[in-house]
């Protein structure tokens, strides 16, 4: 593996290796909840959020406590639940401080608990075998390219609304159809940075 | 081997721990919001645990507030007004708040979560309003379709309430609803019999709560109601009464009269109830004892479609236009109607066009 610095993983994350455009991680959130560009904020900032501190913290449960034992096998199941708790602390916290958020946010803040591009950066950072600094700044680039692709597409629905969609693509089809335009476009970055 | 096993199961074991230690504080930080105050309609200081909607903090501190629905914000009735600010609206509030409302800072007390102090302002009413339990002492058909279900009181045992105002049922979680919920229903009793409640509830297929009451309610079993709410009930005065009711619409009216039975108001009175064919009557007989117990009542029951076999010798045709024929002038005359939403808008606009004044026709609708 090459050495690669942090910040180069880091725009490396948001852009030719954005984790939901070219991975297609997260969709379910994504299409969810990205018909209005304030709650698309609020959840992409959400998203950033955890994504950067469960990787901190996943990968120091990783290389101190599962990898000296020999039981990496069990990551799959200790990140699961490291997010799990710590995405009920953020919805704490949300509910504490925006009541407006919280309501908008609604069902999709228990949701990213089970976003699979959050538990999907976990366990790249560990196969890709990126140390501490490199692992934060590919969760904190995830997770702002995770809210750029949302923001987009959310702007992009809200313009849509006054568009005349054929019948059988509105909703689900046409946002999913969007999204594959919009992760072509995005590989227009490919080749200006390589990760792994 | 043994040994690998007995790490995994310690450090999974451990990490578990340490997250539920950091869940526990987090719930009492970060999510306890300590004991905060309501202050009801300026006077009553409510001291409540924070954190939890209004309404269901109000229902534990026994302040019922009507809604159908249950709390879950599709209903639009619990509404309150807050007199200080908690915040701006939220979206699942705004389809039901007007903009008049806005001004006011009317809430939908089933989504604001009480966090902090909160000063509202409620009917005075509401202050008077019980959770009763009780048991089904009887259930009888009225018609095909209408069942007459009697409850007697257990705790509290008496309920005071004015002719014509409803109660809330619950339905408990069954096969059509995953959690329990509330239907209002009019108190088709008389209020000097403290300890029963009457209720006529007609089927509605696929309703939630009739759908409950008609199949799978039986005597005997034990029910939870609140009440009483409304404001549709006898107004004092030396005016003509006009009764207009259809199907279980009959229930607050009966109660009504019965009222005015014991209290001798004695006041020209006129019950028009609309019906289909003769299987859609009911308590007829019960109405023309009170036509001979009082000295000017009179029922008049009309059929929009009598069956031939029906031997219908009373008015027919719809309600609207027996109402309209009776009518001869509004002077001197206040209405009161319960019925379906379109039966009464009907209703309503023969009234006025006949000159009963708006304000003194009354009327209770089915949701």
């Amino acid at each position: 593996m090459n050495f690669l610095s942090a910040f180069a993983i880091f725009f490396a994350a948001i852009f030719t290796d954005n984790i939901l455009l070219t991975k297609y991680l997260g969709m379910c959130s994504f299409l969810a909840v990205s018909r209005k560009v304030e709650t698309s904020w609020g959840l992409g900032l959400a998203v950033t959020f955890v994504m950067t501190f469960t990787s901190a913290i996943n990968w120091v449960v990783y290389n101190y406590l599962l990898k000296p034992r020999d039981l990496e096998y069990l990551r799959y199941i200790i990140f699961i639940v490291i997010i799990a708790a710590f995405v009920q602390i953020v919805e704490m916290i949300i509910e504490r401080v925006s009541d407006v958020l919280y309501a908008s946010l609604g069902i999709f803040l228990p949701l990213i608990t089970v976003n699979c591009s959050i538990l999907g950066v976990s366990l790249f950072m560990v196969i890709r075998d990126y140390s501490l600094i490199n692992s934060i700044a590919f969760g904190l680039g995830s997770g702002i390219g995770w809210m750029l692709a949302i923001l987009a597409m959310s702007g992009i629905r809200e313009k849509m609304k006054r568009s005349q969609i054929p019948n059988g693509l509105e909703g689900a089809g046409i946002a999913l159809i969007i999204a594959g335009i919009m992760a072509m476009a995005f590989m227009g970055f490919s080749g200006i940075l390589t990760l792994s | 081997m043994l040994g690998s096993i007995i790490t995994a199961v310690l450090i999974s074991g451990a990490i578990s721990i340490i997250l539920a230690l950091f869940m526990v504080i987090a719930d009492n930080t970060i999510a306890n919001y300590g004991e905060v105050e309501i202050t009801v309609n300026d006077d009553k200081k409510l001291k409540v645990e924070g954190g939890k909607p209004l309404l269901k903090t109000l229902m534990d501190k026994e302040i019922f507030i009507p809604s159908a629905c249950g709390g879950r914000g599709s209903c639009g009735l619990c509404k309150v007004k807050v007199k200080n600010d908690i915040g701006g609206y939220l979206p699942t509030e705004l389809p039901w708040i007007n903009e008049e409302e806005k001004k006011e800072n009317i809430r939908l007390s089933c989504q604001v979560k009480v966090k902090q102090d909160i000063q509202i302002e409620i009917p005075k009413e509401y202050l008077y309003v019980k959770e009763f339990k009780a048991k089904v002492k009887n259930i009888r058909e009225l018609t095909h379709d209408i069942k007459e279900v009697t409850l007697k009181l257990i705790e509290p045992e008496k309920i005071d309430f004015k002719a014509g105002q409803f109660i809330q049922f619950e339905v408990p979680e069954y096969e059509l609803c995953d959690e329990s919920v509330y239907r209002a229903y009019s108190i088709a009793s008389k209020p000097s019999q403290k300890n029963i409640i009457e209720l006529e509830i007609r089927f509605v297929p696929n309703g939630i709560c009739t759908t409950y009451i008609h199949k799978h309610l039986n005597e005997g079993e034990i029910v939870t109601i609140n009440g009483p709410y409304g404001d549709f009930y006898l107004r004092e005065s030396e005016r003509e009464i006009i009764f207009i009711a259809g199907g279980s619409g009959m229930a607050p009216i009966k109660s009504i009269i019965a009222d005015m039975k014991e209290k001798n108001i004695q006041r020209k009175t006129r019950y028009f109830f609309g019906a289909r064919s003769k299987k859609d009557l009911f308590l007829t007989d019960k109405m023309k004892k009170f036509e001979s117990e009082l000295d000017d009542f009179k029922f008049i029951p009309a059929l929009s479609e009598p069956e031939e076999d029906d031997n219908w010798n009373g008015e027919t045709g719809l309600i609207t236009e027996v109402v309209d024929n009776y009518l001869d002038s509004g002077e001197n005359k206040e209405a009161y109607l319960c019925g379906s939403p379109g039966m009464i808008k009907a209703c309503v606009e023969i009234l006025t066009k006949n000159g009963v004044p708006e304000n003194l026709i009354y009327f209770d609708e089915f949701g």
